[in-house]
């Protein structure tokens, strides 16, 4: 990875027999992964798996010692096509992405291989980014695994459980011939915690050696007769295995009495806001000695129906506990609870909410709603607290999120509102990273957004006359589909829309991999393949590459031509600088080095005079840059405060240009900072300031002598 | 409220809710560090993703007591199950309490209580601010107990980061069973920035022992005359004014002779004067009139800019804000736009009109000005330059400029002089609509064309029906929207 360095995560996967691991949950599963001598891994980034692909991607040396394969795939259909790998050849595979986007992109590929079912261990590990602080449509995952007939675990999350839900996922997906899917939530990913390792093994059999020894079975490929075979074997074969082998290995666990009336069915990521919800009501104490029979469902799917009746029976009523809708677990228990023809009531979405995280205190209101019904002796406290007072809570605002302070995406979009006081208002096709954050204030531009890469193909049902229609797209969309989805679309279809691909030199809202059109040089893979070229080999021909998107008038006066242009046909704007994040990364510790040499280092950073800056903010409306934030007025006469630019200001210079971009106001202004200056450059200015001083001291003098 | 069996409690949750890049990470890792170091099971999790740029994060972490048995730890604090909560910024530290993590029985509260503005504050048009005061008022009764300091000012202070701040802050606060030693070894194991993150711990310690405090407020000392023209003033405003006003009028009388002169300042306060003896206690009009005609009669030129700017006091401001070491040099470069408008504006008025005027002069004039320029005033040629317009300022009374804004300034005090007896709140409000005229260029076109049109308004109204609360009303329509649609929509239904 470009500017940052994973190298301590990757001791960390050195761990040996017996030493304790301790980190977060992906990682863990990164581990577990060589312990259960996987033959290749691929994946795509995002959030929450990313350090799984950043940490891999560092682990170069490692792997190659234990004959492990690893592919930054270049999307997620990519990374689910590696797994024909296992089709024919015993090898375990593992491929990880961010879901329910990367699965939806993956889907066809994960049709297939369920379809014609695996020989080595297939194991698909999705961070399931739903609930707070998802940035995506909230859909479940467990969709896909029911309709392409995928197992799903769903582990309970502490770090032990995890790692033995990955060992055990491979023998599942073996014993069964079926691609088995982990899935981990965000905070399960993040959560920090520890395990006992254990040595990594080298895979039984390596991808080289699968290579030298090709194997075909035609049986194994979805085309008639054997697609159809291959849904009876699902039904006949895969199934069963998996059930027993789900069975046989006790993958569910059980907490809590043997007996009750009523009794609670939980997926395992959830197991542990659960305990907590029945704690605060007295009902089970911080080691999940439960006083209500509890059924952990570790799989998810498929359930087992003997595991089911046997809980259920006896019981009046069973609460399940299932994030997400549609409730797919509670639709199967009451089929399950049905044949089984038992008269054990399922409880689940009419106590619980059918939207949302299942956070602790959710999950307590709802228990608390079930056995106030189902079992009245309870006498159960209740956990409401006062809300904040509603005039202190309209106080505290919204945080949005927005661009990094220096962002170079900053300037397209205020590019964009400058020129939409000239041209109007255009309908903006948006994408997917950190450019969508345009939709948040203060920019507010975008109509739409249909899905990584697709900022171009959602602006192409849009025929303009006059007025064209403008779509974003990252970098990274555009490799990861946007180069055929949009660009050879919009070429073949004659398409006139404007786009514009943000190329900042790193799939940036990821977490700052490189793709192949990164500037920076990588060892393992090969980066500088330039957009421009790209977009002209596949026949576009009107394409502006602006080296610094900054320039605001560069910037405008392509994106004006791209508007108004005669030429037919998609314009393309290249709006490229590097991301900022990655190159403070890069600079801050290469400046503080330097500066702690003696060498000559310049700084920049802007601010804002507050005796001339009258307080109407159109510098912000036209920024949103964290640096470039307010305060209180120092001018006795004045109330509304005054712009201001913090210390974390990096220069980049886009608050110059937007004040002479929007004719604004006079009060920024442009320090240069040189540390450690050359000795003539020292004299010269050093005699410069003490002639300007006379001056000023002069001016002071015949001030003072009018003043009050 | 919480049934938690107590005695088998033995866990202590904290939640940290900080700003994406403030450091909420590396704060629960050192956390976890001292934990695990003295024992304890610890766990943190976290939901970054796009909260990480810019947006609010919670990060959450449970200590354990390491038994026989592993404890069952909770991903996410739970209401009135969060021993600890540390808040990086005043209106974090209300959001703790808008999610319940705090609670008046269990938990110990550590705020910050400066601010960081959120993008809806900062855009507003005039002051968009969430008030302060009260989360502060609610953060006493909705905590075991309050730990708030101004974070970001320790941070400075200490020349280190907020998170070694508030890292210190739950040092000090002894809501964890560890000594300050283990905080300070959990810093130095990282092996970064040690010494700076030490000092910034040490501030935060110390602060968590003090009473809460709020970020020192600006102090706006009343001016006190230093020449003999301006002890008369300070006299006649003594003599002449209501005392609601001597503050604003001090102020005012300070600024214009600064701006202009002393015969300036006395056109001022004849203006004022004559307002005031229409006027009645409790001489709201008088006051804020001292304060809005101050602010008008000083408005910005590009005399009045260059002045400000090749100031000493202004570079010595400029050094210190950006930091500039001993030895460093400080280049200073402004972006001035000024267009042919307000260099005619700036002539004397007979030439500035001529110019305006004649449409294929100005047309040829106007290519000079279409861009904007980067004055370097650090540099001799530029800073020259800006002291040569400073100097026009004895030329100022001729200027095309000064006669608009006289005239209109006239204009308003007459219909403060119209409508001050009838109606004292609508003279208020004509006061007060001086707020929409700022800034310079297209700001200043837009606020100056509000304004007028607000007016225009108001006086088409029937006389009966010019009331203070629709004057009030429209202004806040003009500052609603940069577009000018929220007060084109008023004006129109009208």
């Amino acid at each position: 990875m470009a500017e940052r360095s994973f190298a301590a995560e990757v001791e960390l996967l050195k761990l040996g027999e017996g030493e304790t691991f301790t980190g977060e949950g992906i990682l863990a599963v990164t581990k577990a992964l060589l312990q259960s001598g996987v033959a290749y891994v691929g994946g795509y980034q995002g959030s929450p798996i990313s350090h799984l692909m950043d940490v891999f991607a560092d682990a170069n040396d490692l792997l190659a010692s234990l004959g492990v394969h690893f592919e930054a795939s270049a999307s997620e259909a990519t990374a689910a096509a590696m797994l024909a790998a296992s089709v024919n050849y015993p090898l375990r595979g593992a491929v990880a992405w961010k879901s329910v986007v990367g699965t939806n992109v993956a889907s066809d590929a994960l049709s297939n291989v369920a379809s014609g079912g695996v020989t080595g261990g297939a194991l698909v590990i999705v961070g399931e980014d739903y609930g707070e602080g998802s940035s995506i449509m909230q859909e479940r995952t467990h969709a896909f695994a029911m309709k392409s007939q995928m197992w799903l675990i769903d582990p309970r999350p502490n770090l032990p459980s995890i790692v033995d839900a990955v060992e055990q996922a491979f023998r599942l997906s073996e014993a069964s011939n079926t691609p088995v899917m982990l899935e981990l939530r965000v905070r399960s990913c993040h959560m920090t915690g520890s395990f006992v390792a254990k040595d990594n093994r080298r895979p039984a059999m390596t991808v080289d050696e699968a290579a030298a020894a090709p194997v075909r079975d035609t049986s194994r490929i979805v085309l008639p007769p054997a697609n159809f075979l291959h849904e009876v074997e699902k039904v006949e074969k895969r199934w069963p295995a998996g059930i027993a082998f789900v069975q046989e290995n006790r993958l569910n666990e059980w907490f809590g009495p043997d007996e009750g009336e009523v009794g609670l069915i939980v997926q395992g990521g959830l197991f542990n806001s659960l305990n907590r919800a029945m704690e605060l009501l007295g009902l089970s104490d911080a080691f999940g000695a439960a006083r209500l029979p509890v059924y952990c469902l570790n799989v998810t799917y498929p359930l087992i129906p003997d595991e089911v009746a046997a809980f259920c029976r006896g019981k009046r009523a069973v609460l399940v506990l299932e994030e997400g809708q549609p409730e797919f677990i509670e639709h199967e228990l009451n089929t399950l609870v049905r044949r089984a023809d038992l008269q054990t009531r399922i409880v689940g979405k009419e106590v619980l909410p059918r939207a949302g995280d299942y956070t602790a205190h959710v999950m307590a209101q709802g228990l608390r709603t079930f056995l106030t019904e189902w079992q009245p002796a309870l006498d159960l406290p209740d956990l409401s607290i006062a809300p904040l007072p509603a005039p202190v809570a309209a106080q505290i605002p919204q945080r949005p999120a927005g661009f990094c302070t220096g962002c170079p995406e900053r300037p397209v979009f205020t590019s964009m509102k400058l020129l939409e006081r000239e041209l109007g208002p255009t309908h903006v096709s948006a994408d997917i990273g950190c450019h969508l954050f345009s939709i948040l204030p203060p920019f507010n531009i975008g109509n739409t957004t249909m899905g990584y890469g697709l900022g171009t193909a959602g602006a192409s049902a849009f025929k303009p006359k006059d007025k064209r229609a403008i779509a974003v797209m990252g970098d990274g969309g555009f490799w990861h589909n946007g180069l055929t989805s949009g660009i050879g679309n919009a070429v073949f279809n004659k398409d006139d829309t404007v786009t514009v691909i943000v190329d900042n030199g790193y799939s940036a809202a990821t977490g700052g991999q490189d793709i192949l059109s990164s500037r920076a040089d990588n060892r393992a893979r090969t980066t500088r393949h330039p957009i421009e070229t790209a977009v002209r080999g596949i026949g576009a021909g009107w394409v502006r590459t602006i080296d610094r998107t900054y320039d605001l008038k560069r910037m405008m006066a392509a994106l004006r031509e791209a508007m108004t242009s005669p030429e037919r046909g998609p314009k393309i704007v290249v709006a490229q600088s590097e991301c900022m994040l990655n190159r403070q990364r890069r600079e801050k510790p290469r400046v503080r080095k330097a500066m702690s040499e003696g060498k000559r280092v310049v700084r920049e950073r802007f601010g804002v005079d507050p005796d001339t800056c009258t307080g109407d903010h159109s510098c912000i409306r036209l920024s949103g840059c964290p640096s470039l934030s307010i305060k209180p007025n120092p001018d006795p006469l004045r109330r509304d405060p005054v712009a201001h630019v913090d210390n974390s200001c990096v220069g980049c210079g886009l608050c110059g240009e937007v004040s002479h971009a929007a004719v604004l106001c006079p009060s920024f202004y442009r320090a240069s900072i040189v540390a450690n200056p050359g000795r003539w450059e020292g004299w010269w200015k050093a005699l410069r300031s003490r002639l300007i001083l006379g001056l000023q001291k002069r001016d002071a003098r015949v001030r003072a002598a009018r003043a009050f | 409220m919480a049934a938690t069996n107590e005695t088998a409690r033995d866990r202590i949750g904290i939640a940290i809710l900080a700003l994406g890049g403030q450091g909420g990470g590396v704060l629960a890792d050192w956390i976890q560090e001292v934990a695990r170091h003295h024992g304890w099971l610890a766990q943190g999790t976290s939901v970054p993703g796009v909260a990480q740029r810019t947006g609010s994060t919670v990060y959450y972490v449970e200590l354990a007591r390491a038994g026989d048995r592993l404890p069952i730890l909770a991903q996410m604090p739970t209401p009135g199950d969060v021993d600890i909560v540390i808040a990086s910024e005043l209106m974090e530290t209300g959001r703790a309490m808008l999610r319940n993590f705090s609670t008046a029985d269990r938990t110990t509260l550590i705020g910050s209580t400066h601010r960081i503005y959120a993008i809806a504050e900062k855009s507003g048009m005039g002051d968009g601010r969430g008030s302060g005061e009260r989360i502060v008022e609610a953060a006493a009764r909705r905590a075991k107990r309050f730990i708030g300091f101004d974070m970001e000012a320790a941070t400075e202070r200490s020349g280190s980061v907020i998170s070694a701040v508030m890292f210190g802050a739950l040092g000090g606060s002894g809501a964890l069973p560890f000594p300050r030693e283990a905080f300070e070894q959990a810093i130095r194991d990282s092996g970064i920035a040690v010494a700076s993150n030490l000092r910034g711990f040490d501030e935060g310690f110390r602060a968590a022992q003090a009473p809460v405090a709020m970020p020192d407020a600006i102090d706006h000392a009343v001016p006190q005359p230093t020449t003999d023209a301006g002890r008369a003033l300070h006299a006649r405003i003594l003599g002449e004014l209501p005392a609601p006003a001597h503050a604003a009028a001090l102020h005012g009388v300070q600024r214009l002779m600064d701006y202009q002169d002393a015969g300036y300042a006395t056109l001022y306060l004849d203006r004022l004067r004559d307002i005031a003896a229409l006027d009645a206690a409790p001489w709201e009009t008088t006051a804020e009139l001292a304060r809005h005609l101050a602010l008008w009669m000083s408005y910005e030129d590009i005399i009045r800019v260059a002045d400000l700017k090749s100031r000493a006091t202004r570079f010595d401001r400029v050094r210190a804000e950006v930091k500039a070491g001993e030895g460093q040099i400080v280049g200073i470069t402004e972006f001035m736009h000024p267009r042919l408008r307000e260099l005619c504006e700036t002539l004397p008025a007979g030439i500035g009109r001529f110019i305006l005027g004649a449409p294929r002069l100005s047309s040829w004039l106007d290519r000079f000005f279409r861009e904007g320029r980067h004055v370097e005033t650090t540099s001799l040629r530029w800073f020259l330059m800006l002291r040569l317009l400073a100097g026009l300022r004895p030329m100022r009374r001729r200027s095309l400029r000064y006669a608009e804004e006289q005239e209109r300034i006239e204009a308003w005090l007459g219909d403060v002089r119209a409508s001050i007896a009838r109606d004292p709140a609508l003279a208020l409000g004509i006061v007060r609509s001086q707020r929409l005229i700022k800034g310079y260029g297209d700001t200043f076109e837009r606020g100056l064309r509000n304004f007028q049109a607000i007016r225009a308004a108001l006086f088409a109204r029937p006389p009966g029906d010019r009331r203070a609360q629709w004057l009030d009303d429209a202004c806040t329509q003009a500052l609603a929207d940069d577009s000018g649609r929220a007060l084109e929509d008023m004006l129109a239904a009208a």
